[in-house]
């Protein structure tokens, strides 16, 4: 006998807010990590597509999965830019700490 | 047959508003295009050129001044070009617009011719200066502004030529902006002369309040209406004539520098010489008597204000006069001459005598002109060399300034035949048989400073062109006080070496002479007596018909001649009274060649406490008050502010990352309080 | 009892919060980087089921196979020193879970809120293309290239600006290297470079004063 599914959009939701409030206690835990800080991020991107993928099934609607689709784009490129720093902040110091990291305090 | 088509006067018809156009708007032009000269670097190729368009427009605009004179005065009827509306406010109307009436023509006549003469001393004069366009460019300017003023159709519009000339006489006395002196004397001139436009202002708002207009055939046809109409200022009921009257003399007090208003005029000549002669005799300071006139009618109506007037005019001239009888500095001896003779002028017009204050001003302005330009020859003689106690001799040297000087300073004493003779004597006979209360105290007033005008004439022609050279041994130091323009000779060398000044320097000055010799019985019946109805209802007219004895017809000539002797007597017969005079009537002198201590007075009554009050002001109001709370208050409280939040930027990420994260649990939390009852929530969580 | 999809959803979701787990409490930075890989294929899986197919393979093909790799890449290149930038882990472990914990909270309790007040369906679309399109490539390649193309090609310039910073961020220009500069090559004249030297037999020739720096100095014989 096959049950009806019973996964909802509620479903997808709680595991995306889940996921991100995973991804933002592992910023607070990889404080001297800039890499993992970085693999944070990129997860609670996810976490954020799930979310926009769950509804769009729910509603019937594509313009979530489109939406999650930029959102990817977005992530690719900061990624890319983001590893970019990180490689040329390791050059300079030798290391990914940011804990002292204070320049920014111009 | 070709030729009879030519209809000369409705030609003549025609072309008058053009040419009263161009006569007004050349200088304009001129003024501009040698400004926008000046905005080049200075070649003496733009140098020529901004001489020659603005001496060239000037000369051509004098010329069609006259041509539209002489068309006014044959033609019988005065030619008006409106130019544009200006103001339209409800019923109160301004137009711009060119009133050439016999008076304004006169003026525009006198004042191009004069303009002319002085824009072409002005190329041998101001020869070595270096930005000889902008000076070109502001003398063409000031003429515009002062034709403005005399053609205005409305008393808006003179004040625009009325402070278009102040503006011009700043920048021109200014000219030299390296020097301090003349920095100093341009904001005199200006502040002393806004004090005066304060009360035109005010007499602009009192016409408005009483006639409803500012046009000058709407002030003379509404004129019986308000003969009897009373005006509430500061308070008191005035009445309305009277009140204006006095407002507007104000306002000419400013201009043409009468006592109280008068410190102005001395300084001002700290400007070019040129200017000097454009100020003292053409533009600027003609304007108030001028004003008067044109509002003749209307003072008329006013006759405590014409008592005021003419009590003024005669204390002016005694002041002036007393105070040039000791001044040393030979540009500052015809200024204060200058005064004198404008003391002169609101005296006549002051007594009802207005075409004798005309008749006055158009000589004045020949004679003084060509003292001023001669003076300025002698001047650039002596490379700079101002101080006549330094000069002496000259007339050897100056072959050609020597005569026409002479010809300036008889014609100014009031000599027959010369044109101040006739001006002069029939400023005194409107004295002597004026009907008014003050009018015996003026007569002999003028008298008296008839006797020192000749004098301190005089007493001028004998040191510098008699006697012998007194090179200014230890003077250097006052000679480089004074240089009055950039000579190329070295001093010392050209003081001892004096130099007849170039033709071009000479040459403008013949006309101004031909005037002072000639202007006078030239012009006598036609300005003074109005024959044939000269002045075509442009200027009220009172026919003076008493039988002049000869006794006082000749006064004035004798007080001359009186004045000539004493000058001789003291400085060439006996060269060393002068000394023994000032020493024993010491507090005399020194009242005099401290100029009766008006600046002093004003410094120690005005202008230290205003200073001492704007300290104050600056230093508790300023700086504590309003810098404090204001400005200073302001970035203090920002600094601050930011001190305090950059401690909130550590500049460490997870700083930032808390921040945010807080603001979003922050927003949640809120949105979770907005949307639903949590107890309500919890209740079914729990359940 | 579940059915199959609500299995296969615990399933991976499970999976996808264990390997989350993994990636900020991992001691290496390349395990985490492998758990990384692990929560998108995950996610990946639950895309497929929820009917996204081809953000799901997206996801496989340039999340997995370009942005992890990167990140695998960086991560391997640089020598980081495991000790210090473990430090202070157990320090940061109470706050980071306080943290979390409580925001998870709250973002669970909202949802709850919004899911009393309208009661959403189940998603009967797990498996079927939306919008009766023939399948879901089809129809967001239609919904993509007309309402959202504008913002589709903001996206592709993004990236390329996006590769174009790393790049430029990255590059360190070697010196002391030849390379060809073709404006001096195109830009040089002949006037300036070739000589004409009437040479006599047995003359040496001038000195070559007039060769322009770029020119080799054996030219000018």
């Amino acid at each position: 006998m096959i049950y009806p599914p019973a996964v909802s959009s509620a479903h997808f939701a709680i595991l995306s807010a889940l996921l991100f409030a995973l991804a933002m206690a592992g910023l607070f835990l990889n404080r001297k990590n800039l890499i993992v800080m970085l693999m944070c991020v990129e997860l609670m991107l996810l976490a954020v597509n799930l979310m926009f993928v769950g509804f769009s099934a729910q509603w019937q609607n594509l313009t979530g999965q489109i939406m999650a689709m930029f959102v990817l784009t977005v992530a690719a490129a900061e990624a890319a830019i983001g590893l970019a720093i990180l490689v040329v902040y390791f050059r300079n110091r030798h290391t990914i700490a940011v804990d002292d990291l204070n320049s920014l305090q111009g | 047959m070709l030729f009879s088509a030519f209809d000369a006067p409705a030609f003549a018809a025609g072309f008058a508003p053009i040419a009263a156009a161009l006569a007004v708007f050349l200088s304009l032009i001129g003024g501009v295009l040698g400004r926008l000269c000046a905005a080049f670097p200075s070649t003496p190729q733009f140098d020529r050129l901004a001489q020659y368009i603005t001496s060239g427009l000037m000369l051509i605009s004098a010329l069609l001044a006259n041509w539209v004179l002489a068309q006014v005065v044959t033609g019988g009827h005065a030619v008006t070009v409106h130019l544009a509306d200006w103001i339209s406010v409800g019923d109160f109307r301004v137009e711009w617009a060119l009133r050439f009436d016999v008076l304004a023509a006169v003026m525009v006549a006198m004042v191009t011719t004069v303009s002319a003469c002085v824009h072409l001393y002005a190329i041998g004069y101001m020869a070595e200066d270096t930005e000889i366009p902008r000076f070109m460019g502001y003398l063409s300017l000031f003429t515009f502004f002062m034709l403005m003023l005399v053609t205005s159709d409305n008393l808006i519009q003179m004040f625009f030529g009325w402070e278009g000339v102040g503006l011009s006489s700043y920048l021109l006395i200014g000219f030299w902006h390296q020097r301090a002196s003349a920095n100093n004397a341009a904001i005199k001139a200006f502040v002393v002369n806004r004090i005066g436009d304060l009360g035109f202002l005010l007499g602009i708002f009192a016409t408005v309040a009483a006639f409803g207009s500012t046009s000058f055939d709407t002030i003379f046809a509404t004129l019986p209406l308000v003969a009897d109409l009373s005006l509430s200022f500061l308070g008191f009921s005035i009445h309305a004539p009277t009140l204006i009257a006095f407002l507007l003399f104000i306002g000419a007090m400013g201009k043409s520098a009468q006592l109280g208003l008068h410190v102005w005029l001395p300084d001002a000549m700290e400007g070019p010489t040129p200017v000097s002669a454009l100020i003292h005799a053409a533009t600027m300071v003609t304007a108030g008597v001028f004003m008067i006139c044109r509002l003749s009618p209307l003072y008329e109506l006013a006759p405590s204000a014409l008592d005021f007037i003419a009590v003024m005019g005669v204390a002016t001239s005694l002041f002036a006069a007393f105070v040039a009888l000791t001044q040393n500095d030979i540009k500052r001896i015809v200024a204060y001459s200058t005064c004198s003779q404008l003391g002169y002028m609101f005296v006549a017009v002051g007594l009802q005598s207005y075409s004798a204050g005309m008749f006055h001003l158009i000589t004045h302005a020949f004679f003084k002109a060509l003292l001023f330009l001669g003076a300025g020859s002698v001047i650039h003689a002596l490379s700079g060399e101002q101080d006549i106690r330094h000069m002496g001799g000259l007339r050897r040297h100056l072959r050609y300034t020597f005569p026409l000087l002479v010809i300036g300073n008889l014609a100014l004493c009031g000599i027959f035949p010369f044109a101040g003779f006739f001006s002069k004597d029939a400023i005194l006979e409107a004295a002597y048989f004026s009907h008014s209360i003050v009018a015996f105290p003026v007569y002999l007033g003028c008298m008296l400073v008839a006797v020192m005008t000749a004098f301190y004439s005089f007493r001028l022609l004998f040191l510098v062109f008699f006697g012998s050279p007194r090179p200014a041994g230890s003077a250097h130091g006052s000679h480089d006080d004074h240089p009055d323009h950039g000579h190329g000779h070295g001093h010392g060398h050209a003081a001892h070496h004096p130099h007849e000044s170039p033709p071009s320097m000479i040459l403008p000055l013949l006309p101004l002479a031909l005037g002072a010799v000639a202007g006078g019985f030239l012009l006598e019946p036609w300005l003074l007596h109005a024959v044939d109805n000269f002045w075509q209802n442009s200027l009220v007219v009172h026919d003076h018909h008493q039988d002049i004895s000869m006794l006082v017809k000749w006064a004035p000539l004798f007080a001359a001649l009186l004045g000539i002797f004493l000058a001789w007597l003291l400085y060439i017969a006996k060269p060393r009274w002068p000394a023994v005079i000032a020493t024993r009537l010491r507090a005399l002198y020194q009242l005099s060649y401290r100029k009766i201590y008006v600046d002093e007075l004003y410094g120690w009554l005005i202008v230290r406490p205003l200073e001492r009050a704007g300290g104050l002001f600056w230093r508790f109001v300023d700086v504590r008050g309003i810098d404090r709370l204001g400005p200073n208050g302001v970035a203090g409280v920002t600094a601050w502010l930011g001190r305090i939040s950059l401690r909130w930027q550590s500049g460490l990420v997870y700083h930032y990352v808390i921040a945010m994260v807080m603001g979003l649990m922050v927003a949640l939390s809120l949105q979770a309080y907005g949307q639903g009852d949590i107890r309500h929530l919890l209740a079914g969580l729990l359940r | 009892m579940l059915s199959p999809i609500d299995f296969l959803f615990y399933l991976f979701a499970g999976f996808t919060l264990a390997a989350g787990v993994g990636v900020i409490t991992a001691r290496n930075p390349v395990y985490s980087v492998f758990f990384l890989i692990a929560a998108f294929l995950n996610a990946a899986a639950l895309f497929l089921l929820a009917g996204a197919e081809f953000l799901a393979f997206i996801l496989i093909i340039v999340y997995l196979g370009a942005v992890a790799v990167l990140f695998l890449f960086v991560v391997m290149m640089l020598d980081i020193n495991l000790a210090t930038v473990r430090a202070g882990f157990v320090r940061y472990l109470p706050i980071a879970a306080v943290v979390g914990g409580i925001f998870a909270a709250q973002l669970i309790i909202m949802l709850l809120i919004w899911q009393q007040s309208e009661t959403p369906p189940t998603l009967n679309a797990l498996g079927n293309s939306p919008m009766n399109q023939p399948n879901n490539v089809y129809a967001l390649g239609r919904v993509l290239y007309t309402d959202y193309f504008v913002a589709f090609q903001t996206a592709g310039i993004i990236l390329l600006i996006a590769m174009i910073g790393a790049i430029v961020l990255t590059l360190r220009p070697r010196t002391g290297i030849k390379t060809q500069v073709i404006s001096q090559q195109v830009g040089r004249l002949a006037s300036q470079t070739v000589r004409l030297v009437d040479l006599k037999p047995g003359q040496t020739p001038p000195t070559t004063a007039a060769t322009t720096p770029t020119e080799p100095q054996e030219g000018s014989a």
